[in-house]
């Protein structure tokens, strides 16, 4: 039973520059954000905030400069993406397409599609959309039922794909799509495969699903007859499934699965300084925080090196979501709501809302429990 | 000096999977030195392992202390060579020659580990190191771990020295806190291991009770603790390596928080998996948790560790907050 390593890591020597560069930029984009914004932070979406990013160069910053890439280290990456986060950027309209629509393209698309939506992506031009969960598929994915028919020069796309984040205001989706019955019912993992869709198709139609707080993140797309040519299919025909997990892992590996609600502790500290229980509180989260942060980091490292760490990176969502759902709760427990300013009550309000989403998004607590206790050994 | 950490975390594993087993454990509560264990350390040069070579030792760093502490911790070493190792390790930065044999550790306002065996103490209050020799002993014992615990009667110090700055008013604490968090790391990983073991053979209902969900979703979170506490300890041994036990402070907290945190909450785990065997004096299991749960409030628990690194980032408010969670390892840019 080889138990998981996390070896440390340190952030690249370039940290310090790229941090003060990020720190400007985003003291001066973030000057009026209302709470909402950082409640949401990567699942709220705003393109003009993307193109801004995009331009300095910090989308698709490890691809390669064909395709506008930047051709910096994972690292680097990370010390973007963590700075992003810390204040709660509403980054969603570029996050699915830098971490892991891009990377899959990158890696298994054609160079036809490289040259079609990597540049776009890099630009902050183009915005993804998650195409797995269905209707009645969600935590056993392989049992989704949308399915592509091979027609001439392509395929016919029939069936529903739900709880896809910004699908209103997204352009593409990569969607996992059964085009072959499976062999049998042990074997659902076979016969799928990933298609590049537009989301502006005709037979497409997306209906806005609102959320418990009351605001349209997520959607229901129906596709009726949808017609997506050859030319959309990425990578193998079949080999969906492998692919699909393969791309589990970069959606899992990164600090967006413990920042969540960072921002909150940060407006909230100067007010709990009246507060004598506060101390300690505070000192216990930040030992997670820092903790959390080098696991983070080392998965990161791991990523870099070309490994597909999704076992570890499946622990350290886990170990992350609980600190960030626990979060609120402990502000929560410390804020005088007399004396409190109504900014961090709003905060506080909307992220012990949103926070049941990270439990949830990415794959849930149950699921990634189940893949850590595989990896121990346990049947 | 990873090469030269590997290789002693493994010669002290292969000791101590050889001599550090129940009966020895069991020996050492009810008052007997493990002196075969004891020699063999010895004999390796561990207790000088922390004391620069040009002072005799074998000069390691905090890193690797921790490394080789959580090495002890998952096999529960029932001998107190890490106290000896601290103590000589901050005697010899004082200037103070370590003499041999076990030296104890004294840390503020507790009883001192094996204290009865040893002929020498070591105190380090304020930024001072004294060498002690206590005229006597008032045995006693540690509440939860049963080891032998006692309380010095002091004379005149042996010699005294000044600590380099880099150590700090309090360096004895940290340092101690640094040992337990790693003990606890280490045995955290032993029972783990054990509970998932157990798991896998125990049958009820037809069916080893490992495939339960219920219990498999129980070792998952027990693991993800497990993993939380070793990354703390080494980020803690490494950010002592880099700034002294004293610019360490905050990584040496955070490192006796989580690991303090999650004893607490992988001890009830192991223990809810293994149901009555784990609760009867014949089973090991008690041998490893309760020294976790002893080491929690060893050189410090949780709440005080805490208070320290929030109250700092109280005072610092929330517009330094994570510009110095990020900046403890980095070089400010020009």
């Amino acid at each position: 039973m080889p138990s998981l390593q996390f070896p440390l890591r340190d952030t690249p020597a370039e940290a310090p520059a790229l941090r003060a560069e990020l720190r400007a930029f985003l003291a001066e984009a973030g000057r009026d954000w209302p709470p909402m914004v950082p409640a949401y932070s990567w699942m709220g979406f705003d393109g003009d905030f993307s193109r801004e990013v995009g331009k300095r160069g910090w989308i698709g910053m490890t691809w390669p400069k064909a395709y506008g890439g930047g051709e910096r280290t994972a690292l680097e990456r990370y010390v973007v993406l963590e700075e992003m986060l810390a204040v709660g950027a509403p980054v969603g309209a570029h996050w699915i397409g830098d971490r892991q629509s891009g990377p899959l393209i990158l890696r298994l698309g054609t160079e036809e599609q490289r040259r079609e939506f990597l540049p776009r992506i890099i630009r902050g031009e183009m915005a993804f959309a998650i195409g797995l969960s269905e209707p009645d598929s969600g935590s056993d994915l392989a049992s989704l039922r949308t399915k592509a028919e091979k027609v001439p020069g392509g395929w016919k796309v029939n069936g529903r794909k739900v709880w896809t984040s910004s699908a209103h205001r997204c352009d593409f989706m990569i969607a996992l799509l059964r085009t072959a019955p499976a062999p049998d019912p042990k074997a659902k993992h076979q016969g799928l495969s990933q298609f590049l869709v537009d989301l502006r198709s005709s037979g497409l139609s997306i209906r806005p699903i609102l959320d418990l707080v009351g605001q349209d993140g997520f959607n229901e797309i129906t596709f009726d007859d949808v017609f997506v040519p050859d030319s959309m299919l990425v990578g193998q025909e079949g080999n969906g499934w492998e692919q699909a997990t393969a791309e589990l892992a970069f959606e899992r590996a990164g600090p967006e699965r413990y920042l969540s609600s960072l921002p909150l502790l940060t407006e909230a500290l100067d007010d709990l300084r009246a507060e004598p229980a506060a101390s300690e509180a505070v000192g216990r989260l930040l030992a997670r925080a820092a903790t959390l942060r080098q696991m983070s980091l080392s998965v990161a490292g791991m990523l870099q090196e070309g490994h597909t760490p999704a076992r570890e990176a499946a622990l350290v969502k886990d170990a992350g979501n609980d600190f960030e759902q626990a979060l609120p709760e402990t502000i929560r427990r410390l804020v005088d709501t007399g004396r409190t300013p109504p900014q961090v009550l709003e905060m506080l309000g909307l992220m012990t809302m949103v926070a049941r989403s990270y439990s949830l998004r990415g794959g849930t607590r149950e699921i990634l429990r189940g893949i850590i206790a595989r990896q121990l050994g346990l049947r | 000096m990873s090469d030269i950490r590997d290789m002693l975390v493994e010669q002290v594993s292969r000791l101590l999977a050889d001599r550090s087993d129940p009966a020895t454990l069991r020996a050492g509560e009810a008052g007997t030195w493990p002196e075969e264990l004891w020699s063999e350390a010895e004999a390796l040069g561990l207790p000088l392992a922390l004391v620069p070579e040009e002072q005799g030792g074998t000069g390691l760093g905090w890193g690797d202390a921790a490394a080789l502490w959580q090495a002890m911790g998952r096999h529960a070493a029932p001998i107190p060579l890490g106290e000896s190792m601290t103590a000589a390790a901050l005697l010899a930065a004082a200037g103070i020659t370590p003499p041999t044999g076990f030296i104890a550790l004294g840390l503020p306002g507790e009883a001192v580990a094996w204290g009865r065996r040893a002929a020498h103490l070591a105190l380090a209050p304020g930024g001072e190191a004294a060498l002690h020799a206590p005229t006597d002993w008032q045995q006693g014992r540690g509440p939860i771990a049963r080891e032998p615990a006692d309380q010095p009667v002091l004379g005149t110090p042996l010699a005294e020295g000044r600590l380099p700055a880099a150590y700090g008013p309090d360096a004895a604490l940290l340092a101690g806190a640094l040992l337990n968090a790693a003990r606890i790391a280490g045995a955290l990983e032993a029972v783990l291991d054990m509970t998932v073991d157990y798991a896998n053979t125990r049958k009820q209902f037809g069916r080893p009770i490992g495939g339960f969900q219920a219990v498999q979703q129980l070792l998952a979170r027990c693991a993800g603790e497990v993993a939380a506490a070793g990354v703390a300890v080494a980020n803690a041994g490494r950010a002592a390596d880099r700034r002294g036990l004293a610019g360490a402070e905050f990584e040496i907290a955070a490192a006796k928080i989580v690991s303090g945190e999650a004893g607490g909450t992988g001890a009830e785990i192991v223990h809810q998996v293994h149901a009555a065997i784990g609760f009867t004096d014949e089973h090991p299991l008690h041998l490893y948790t309760r020294r976790i749960w002893a080491w929690r409030d060893g050189a410090g628990p949780e709440r005080l560790w805490a208070r320290r690194i929030g109250d700092a980032a109280l005072a610092r408010g929330g517009a330094h907050l994570w510009a110095d969670l990020t900046s403890r390892d980095e070089e400010p840019a020009a």
